[in-house]
């Protein structure tokens, strides 16, 4: 399946705690002429919880979606890491593991769906990147990035295990991206660490101490924000920086936004098409303020 | 899965949790070579798995230690040697996500924060606050429309001679 049309999963973040990152992904599409609409009826893609209390019942979870995408014969794109790698872990597990395989099949055929392993699942970074491409990018720049250093938070889960997307070690796609939008990628050695994901909650000294690693790395490296390319990572960065900030003595305040919000400023989109305001630490002033003389 | 480890740590140096793990990944995988099963089930370390993926990709057998600890995880969840917090944040999703066929952040929350620690709710109310008035907290989840074939896919599995 390929063509420049896709089913969109925008995974349960995005329908409430990431309504920015939802809609600024749509108008992103739109500007560069992706179709993708919105997969109907997705459900839960499994997540990391689900995979950690029943294998099966995950794969179920997550092969439902692939079973929708199929049917509407379009491939999957996400932009939660989270989702992309339980929705393409599952999807490599259903072709490689044949016992796996027959019991989801058999599991979603009781709901009346099937699934023939014909869809891929792709992050909306690496359609950006590989599919649109530079030229096609910075066509559509109408306000460059005016240098603004950006430190290019990658994550973990949007590149390991499988290393499709770009290096698992040290990827780089997102700091090109930055750049065809005028940015400057800021030195960010941590770019792959973990954020601690839902130890957040469940570990919560863990979490701050994971996250507060992040924040400073960042801003060592003299970025004026972080960009992410998952919701979750976006919450762990952002909600907990007065907190960390009061624990480690030291200011940890930086604005965390989501790739698809840099590129709509740069392609000249509104604040409310990006929903900026909803930045905890604001966002808006940072990139209205790029193109004012110092 | 874990026979070819040579034992180097490459897998605990990676781990940006395992400073705070009772067991390293390292040492787990030497205690289950030497069956000491038991030892690893009731290892917090399991709930201090974030899933990064980090040790995975640069262990030199090929071991995949994030998917030995899912298993360990669903094992130790099973036969009860767990640490509370960590597969009960884990139930949780999967009762929201069984009944609603999405995840919905406040209610998971709550059922995760109501079966082990209630004061962590509100101590959480200032950042509930300010998401809310940013429009970034729900308190209600939608359901699904095919929530039904969702719960008769699930139950397909639960059949003898499935496999699950
Ligand atoms: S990195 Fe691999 S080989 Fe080395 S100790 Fe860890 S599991 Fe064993
Ligand atoms: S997947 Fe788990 S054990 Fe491996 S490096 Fe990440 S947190 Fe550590």
């Amino acid at each position: 399946m390929s063509g420049r049309a896709f089913s969109y999963f925008p995974g349960c973040s995005l329908e409430c705690s990431n309504r920015a990152y939802d809609a600024s992904t749509r108008n992103v599409a739109a500007v560069l002429g992706i179709q993708m609409p919105e997969l109907e009826d997705w459900n839960c893609c499994g997540a990391t919880a689900y995979f950690g209390v029943d294998e099966a019942r995950a794969g179920v979870m997550a092969a439902r979606n692939l079973a929708l995408a199929e049917a509407r014969g379009h491939d999957l794109v996400t932009v939660c890491s989270g989702c992309y790698l339980a929705l393409g872990k599952t999807n490599h597990r259903l072709a490689e593991d044949a016992d796996l395989r027959r019991d989801v099949q058999q599991a979603l055929r009781a709901g009346g769906m099937d699934y023939r392993g014909t869809v891929t699942v792709r992050h909306f970074l690496d359609v950006v990147v590989r599919d649109v491409g530079e030229e096609a990018v910075r066509r559509h720049v109408v306000r460059p990035l005016q240098g603004l250093p950006v430190a290019c938070y990658h994550g973990c889960q949007l590149s390991r295990p499988h290393g499709e997307i770009d290096d698992p070690e040290f990827p780089d796609v997102m700091d090109r991206l930055v750049g065809w939008l005028g940015a400057a990628p800021a030195p960010f050695p941590l770019k792959t660490r973990c954020c601690g994901g839902m130890l957040m909650t469940t570990q919560p000294g863990l979490g701050r101490e994971m996250t507060g690693k992040l924040l400073l790395a960042a801003k060592a490296g003299g970025a004026h924000c972080v960009a992410t390319a998952c919701p979750l990572c976006q919450v762990n960065l952002e909600a907990y920086q007065r907190a960390i900030g009061r624990e480690r003595g030291e200011d940890c305040r930086i604005p965390v936004l989501y790739f698809t919000q840099l590129m709509g400023w740069a392609f000249g989109l509104g604040s409310g098409d990006l929903r900026l305001e909803e930045a905890l630490t604001p966002a808006r002033e940072l990139l209205a303020g790029l193109g004012a003389t110092p | 899965m874990v026979a070819p480890c040579i034992q180097c740590g490459t897998c605990t140096a990676s781990c940006p949790a395992s400073h705070a793990m009772d067991l390293s990944p390292r040492r787990i995988v030497a205690a289950l070579r030497a069956g000491q099963r038991d030892t690893v089930l009731s290892s917090r370390s399991l709930w201090l798995c974030a899933s990064c993926y980090a040790c995975v990709v640069r262990c030199p057998s090929g071991i995949p230690f994030t998917d030995v600890a899912y298993a360990l995880k669903r094992e130790a969840a099973r036969t009860g040697v767990d640490d509370r917090r960590g597969s009960a944040l884990a139930r949780a999703f999967v009762r929201v996500a069984d009944r609603l066929g999405r995840s919905a952040e406040t209610e998971l929350l709550l059922r995760y924060w109501l079966s082990t620690n209630p004061l962590r709710a509100i101590a959480a109310l200032p950042l509930a606050f300010r998401l809310w008035r940013r429009g970034r907290l729900s308190l209600f989840g939608r359901g699904i429309v095919g929530r039904q074939d969702l719960q008769r896919m699930m139950a397909a599995l639960e059949r003898p001679g499935s496999g699950a």
